[in-house]
Parts: structure tokens; sequence; C-alpha cells
């Protein structure tokens, strides 16, 4: 020991050089060359001081291989890009995926239908003159039209006639009723809306000044009701949209900490190599943020394309039972603009998830690592 | 370089596996740790590489206290220490090269102005027509000499071998221990921990020997 040399090597510490690192090595090169008879390792101090350090065999590369130009393959990630764990992670959070963007179309949809009905319903108000000693229809008819035209919010004014009455009641009357020997009700169905909504009091007192005989209904018990319903609807579909994500959100988190657990001698290296815990996660957040975005976007868009095929099928199936029933369930299958926005939205938390997920399990590995440092009675239990 | 004093550690409320340690690893200095199985050598030397830290006594690395050290400045204090472990933790999905260049890539350093380093490393240590392959095809020995190439690739101050030729056949010991020597010849501190004397009658270097929690150290 006492005839080394003078060390060539530069302080080390994270301030080197590459140039400081080329020399060294050179030196290493050119120290394997003043050795002749082992080629790869020093006999040194213990090959030439007391012999008993044998020559090791000859490395096998002569100088010329030492030229030959190595071609290496393009550099590998340090987290692995594809194995059967990272697979299966992917399929786990496709199939959660699909099914959470299948539920947020379905609410969608349905809370659109509602939304719908409760508009259409809401947009008409029925005008009913009820048949009365003197009172002569057709003028009462005409006097309404247009005493209730002057009321602003009302836009149209239409007089159900003798004949769409007679349609109205052939179901429960006949074909060939005359409805000058009955003393039926007749109607006149009024649009409301647009900018402003009318005024209903003053709608009736207009009525009453007008034609006594006529009764104003605004739909309001069952426009309350359908609205109570698409409420109902909403609600359920937003309660099944939010339990549908929670059991995403569990099941992505633990399987990517399930295919993290198979990684830690990923982390347990890069830790004890010098790699900055920022730096480990930076690694693994990225790997993750593909696979997730990766999974996620192959559910979200096999339920796109669910909905679009389903959309497709109700165009060329018009008028069967099935259309039917699932057109007055659902309306059209043609996803709203919130619709997409959702499943967009469904896909960017998933791959966010999987991303944070595996962030703090890198963080989690790095501080169970610093806590068997400082507590080495921890050492056994882990 | 690293100082230890009165230095004592035990696992939770167990006996202390290592009692009363005061001992210095000189600069450019090559010693064997050594003692019969279960002595506390693979604890001693996660106490000198950081992953442990004692429950008493001092010790300083690189002239810190390592005690009052945080963890952000950890891992750049280890940067300063290379590693063999005894299971050589390679990454299998990395080539020979990718393994050994795989301090440099967490330091952020470009692969251009290493690559030619790590090639002539990897041909330093005999597997300069292994460079592409994956550790699970390579060899005990050569898997050694690839973590051995890792631990030096970013010319640490300090090496520490755990068991370095536990898992080779006498030859292969034999040089990689010359590897080793040759490296502490060119500066680098050298504390190998082994249970394998042959392989210590062959180099006069200072021996620490461990046995029941206690050391004794022969210059």
């Amino acid at each position: 020991m006492t005839d080394r040399p003078t060390s060539p090597l530069p302080a080390a510490g994270p301030g080197r050089g590459g140039r400081q690192r080329a020399r060294t090595i050179a030196q290493i090169r050119d120290g394997n060359r003043d050795e002749p008879g082992d080629s790869h390792a020093a006999g040194g101090t213990a090959g030439s001081g007391d012999g008993r350090v044998p020559p090791s065999a000859p490395d096998s590369q002569s100088s010329e291989q030492r030229q030959r130009p190595v071609v290496l393959r393009p550099t590998a990630p340090i987290v692995p890009a594809g194995n059967i764990s990272g697979r299966a992670l992917i399929l786990v959070i496709a199939i959660m995926s699909f099914l959470s963007c299948l539920t947020v179309g379905i609410t969608t949809m349905v809370v659109a239908t509602a939304e719908s009905w409760q508009s259409q319903i809401s947009r008409e108000v029925t005008i009913q003159i009820k048949p009365a000693e003197g009172l002569d229809m057709d003028a009462a008819l005409q006097q309404v039209r247009s005493a209730v035209m002057a009321v602003p919010g009302v836009t149209t004014a239409t007089i159900v006639d003798r004949a769409a009455t007679e349609r109205l009641l052939a179901p429960w009357l006949g074909d060939g009723f005359d409805i000058d020997t009955l003393p039926v009700p007749r109607l006149v169905i009024l649009s409301v809306g647009g900018e402003t909504a009318p005024d209903y009091e003053r709608l009736r007192q207009v009525l009453a000044d007008t034609v006594p005989e006529a009764v104003l209904d605004d739909h309001r018990t069952w426009t309350d009701r359908l609205v109570a319903m698409a409420r109902t609807m909403s609600l359920f579909g937003f309660l099944i949209l939010g339990l549908m994500l929670a059991a995403t959100a569990l099941t992505v988190i633990f399987a990517t900490r399930g295919v993290m657990a198979g990684n830690r001698h990923i982390i347990e290296v890069l830790h004890f190599v010098g790699a900055e815990t920022g730096f480990i996660a930076g690694q693994f957040q990225r790997r993750f943020f593909l696979i997730g975005l990766k999974g996620a976007a192959i559910g979200g868009g096999a339920a796109t394309l669910l909905f679009a095929a389903l959309a497709i099928w109700q165009t060329f199936t018009r008028a069967t039972p099935l259309n039917d029933q699932a057109t007055a369930l659902f309306g059209q299958f043609l996803l709203p603009a919130g619709g997409y926005l959702g499943i967009a939205l469904v896909i960017l938390i998933i791959a966010a998830m999987t991303t944070l997920t595996s962030r703090y399990t890198v963080m989690r590995a790095v501080r169970e690592i610093d806590r068997l440092r400082a507590d080495p009675s921890l050492v056994g239990i882990s | 370089m690293i100082h230890f004093e009165n230095v004592g550690l035990r696992y939770g409320m167990g006996p202390e596996v290592l009692r009363d340690l005061t001992f210095d690893i000189p600069k450019e200095s090559f010693q064997f740790l050594t003692g019969p199985s279960g002595a506390g050598k693979t604890t001693l030397m996660r106490l000198l590489f950081m992953s442990l830290q004692p429950t008493r006594g001092l010790v300083r690395t690189f002239g810190r206290d390592i005690s009052t050290i945080g963890k952000e400045e950890l891992p750049l204090l280890r940067r300063r220490i290379g590693i063999v472990f005894q299971d050589f933790r390679l990454l299998d999905h990395l080539t020979t090269y990718e393994n050994v260049a795989l301090p440099l890539r967490v330091r952020g350093k470009e692969e251009a102005s290493y690559r030619n380093d790590v090639i002539e490393l990897l041909r330093w240590v005999g597997l300069g027509e292994r460079i592409n392959v994956l550790p699970p095809v390579l060899s005990g020995g050569e898997k050694q000499r690839v973590a051995i190439a890792r631990a030096l690739i970013d010319q640490p101050q300090l090496l520490l071998a755990d068991e370095p030729t536990g898992n080779v056949d006498p030859p292969m010991a034999r040089r990689i221990l010359s590897l080793l020597v040759q490296l502490n010849r060119l500066g680098t501190a050298v504390v190998i921990a082994t249970h394998d004397l042959s392989l210590m009658d062959r180099f006069e270097a200072r021996r620490m020997i461990l046995a029941d929690g206690r050391l004794e150290v022969y210059d």
C-alpha cells in the first residue's frame, strides 16, 4: 500500500466534468497497457509485490477490437416501457374508463331528454272554453285568440278546429259523431316563451274579461311532475356516475400500486446510485401517465364508438318497437356536447390519477427507505 | 474521509449488533472488512453507505455528521460513494452499457458526454464484448463486474463492495480483486467486505475484523 502512486483522480463531487472523467478513464486504459499479461486488471501491488495475486487471463480483446466502433441500441427508458403487469394495468384502466364513459354518456343523454320533455311541455299553454248557454263558440274562440295574442310572451295562439277536436275525441266517442250534439269544450293552444315568459295572472284576467267561460291550463301540475322526474333522473344519473368514478379511481389506484410494487427494485437502485426523489418520481410519472392515458383513451374511445353505433342503429331501425322504447327512454343516442366533454374529462382524470398514484408510491417508497435509515429497528419489520 | 467514533447500532430492542466502533477510512486506502457470518459486516457497510444511522456514536462522512444531513442532501453525498451490492442489483431491462451509465443518467448528463467513458470502462473490466447484453444472460462474474463498473463510472472517492467475490469461482475472484486493487491505485479508497480468507491472503492490506459486534483493525 505504501508504494501506491499518487491518485490521478480529481476530488470527487457533483461538480466534476466529463473532461476529467475522460482523462481518468484514459489513465485506467493506459494503466492496463502498462501491465502486460493482464490487460483488463492490474496486478499492481497485488501482483507485483508479493506475487499473491496472479495475473488473470488476458482479456480476449485486442487493441484492434478496442477501436471497433460500438453500436448501441437506443437508450431504454429507466422504467420499462411494457411488461405483462403494465399491459394488464392498461386493460384494467380501459375497462373502468369504458364503464365510466358509458355512465357519463347515458347520464348526459337522460338529463338532456328530461330537460327536453320539460321545456317542450312548459312552452305550451292550453285555453279551454267550456260550452255555455247562449255562447257563440266560434266567436268566443276568435275573441280569445285575439285577446291573448296581445299579452306579451305569447308567440302563437292556435285554435284546435272542429276536425282536430273530433279526431281527439274519436278514441272515446268513435268516428262519425256530431260534435254539435255534445257540449264539447274547445281548445286554443298557445305557444309561450321566447325572450319573456307571459304573466299568467294577467292572461287569466284577460280571459276572464273577454270570455268568462275560458279556463287557462298552464300545465303546471304536469310540468311540476316532469321537472321532479327529470331532477330525480339527473340526480340518479349523477349518483351512479359518482359511484362509477369512485370505483374507477379505487381500481386504478390499487392496480397502479400493484404494478408499482413490481418496480420497487428500480426505485431502490435509483435511490442508491444517487438519484434524487424528484428524478425517480419523474421517471415513473411519465411512464404511468402514458399507461393511464392509453388505457383511458382506449376505454373512452370504445364508449364513444358504442354511442355512435347505437345512433346509427337508431337511424336505420326507426318505427320498430325496440327503437321506440329505447328512444322513449334515452332520446336520440347522439351524445350532447356535455357528453363528449365528460368523456374527455374522465380520460384526463384517469390519466392524472394514474400519474399521481405512481408519484405518491415513489415518494412513499423513498420515505420508507429513509425511515429505515433513521430507525434501524424497523429494518427487520420491513 | 470517514470517521466512526464510539458507534453502536441495535435493531429494535435487541442487543447491539455493533458496539463501540471507532475507526477511520483514510483517503486512497484499501481495506478488507471481515468476520464470521452474522458479525455485522453488511450492517457496517450500510452505515458506511449512509443507508442506516447509528443508534449511538458519531459518524462523519466527507466531513459531515450524517445525523444532521437532510434527505435532500443525502443523494448528493452518496454520489461520492460507489457501492457494489452482494446481489448486484442490476436492472434486468437495461443493457450492460445502460446499467453502467445509470449513475450518470440520473445526474442528468447527456449521453454524448459519457458514452465513450462507459464503453472504455466496460472494456477495462473485460466486458467490451458484452456491452449490449442484458443482465439475465450474464454470468455471475460478469454481473459482478458490471456492478463494479456501475459503482466506478462517476469516480467515487470511496468504493464499498459487499462480498464482491461471493458468487464467483476463484479465478474470477482473483480477477475482480485485481480490478479493485487497480482502482485503488488510481486513488479511490476501497472497502471490501468478505469472509473469504484466501482472497485476503492474496493482497496485503489493512484488515478490519468484526467479531461479536466489535471491530479490530490491523494496519
